[in-house]
């Protein structure tokens, strides 16, 4: 059940991003899908409307870009209520730390062993 | 100036060929692009699903789960953009490869593959950020200004 909460849930973020790529003219570049998602989930999470997307969908929701919006956001708020002024400049990067290093030493790696294809 | 009639023909020519070109343009199968982006995209998350709840099941927290989930799929997704197979898929499913996190890692990688000519600190290094880089500066953004924002309600 949670497979295809997830399958559903995901799929349906993905949908919406197409939708925005295909609709727009000029069109949507995937770079700014990246950033569109990532702030818009931020925010939404910031007003509470991310986190029950979350509960139904689990990593349907968390896996999408805006799920990491939604880490970096709710990050920033918990630490914020601990430390004050402080936790609006640490939370938000300390919760999403092991993915945002994880996505440049991997990404530095594959780039270095790979070669691109043609 | 004025343009001579040869000239004005030409144009009225050109004019007509690309109003031609654009009729018999195929339309962007817009439900197609839909469907693909839709399954593949719902698949990655599946995944992704499987790979959190197993963390869950070796006793992690829900959140550590997810900080490990989305570890694994950077990874997987870094690793297949190497492997050539991840723009082959995204050519196809669109969306759907764009923004799962595996898409982010995408975005790292295929950049910095490119550049490798020019070195692997100032090509490598700096092209891996011409889309993560602007990435990161919003959402890092986005979570100052919202802690700020808590901090303020804090003390209403």
């Amino acid at each position: 059940m949670s497979l295809l909460m997830a399958f559903l849930v995901g799929g349906g973020l993905c949908l919406i991003g197409q939708l925005v790529m295909d609709l727009t003219k000029p069109g949507v570049s995937p770079g700014h899908i990246l950033v569109g998602y990532i702030t818009i989930g931020a925010l939404l999470s910031a007003f509470g409307l991310y986190q029950p997307l979350v509960d139904i969908g689990g990593a349907g929701a968390t896996v999408p870009l805006s799920g990491f919006g939604h880490s970096l956001a709710q990050g920033a708020i918990k630490e914020v209520a601990e430390k004050g002024w402080l936790g609006a400049f640490t939370g938000g990067i300390s919760a999403t730390a092991g993915g945002i290093t994880a996505a440049i030493v991997f990404g530095y790696l594959a780039a270095v062993l790979f070669d691109p294809k043609d | 100036m004025g343009k001579n009639p040869e000239e004005l023909l030409k144009t009225a020519e050109q004019e007509e060929y690309h109003h031609l070109v654009n009729r018999m343009k195929p339309k962007p199968p817009l439900a197609q692009n839909c469907m693909w982006a839709f399954v593949v995209g719902g698949l990655i998350c599946v995944v992704g699903q499987i790979i959190m709840e197993y963390f869950i099941s070796l006793g992690y927290s829900r959140q550590d789960a997810v900080s490990l989930e989305s570890t694994s799929m950077i990874f997987l997704g870094a690793l297949f953009t190497g492997l050539g197979i991840y723009d082959n898929l995204g050519a196809k499913a669109g969306a759907g490869s764009v923004v799962p996190i595996t898409g982010f890692a995408n975005a790292i990688v295929a950049p910095a593959m490119e550049f490798k000519r020019e070195g692997y600190i100032f090509g490598v290094g700096a092209k891996m950020f011409s889309i993560a880089g602007p990435t990161l500066l919003f959402g890092f953004t986005a979570s100052v200004l919202i802690g700020l924002a808590k901090l303020i309600m804090l003390y209403l």
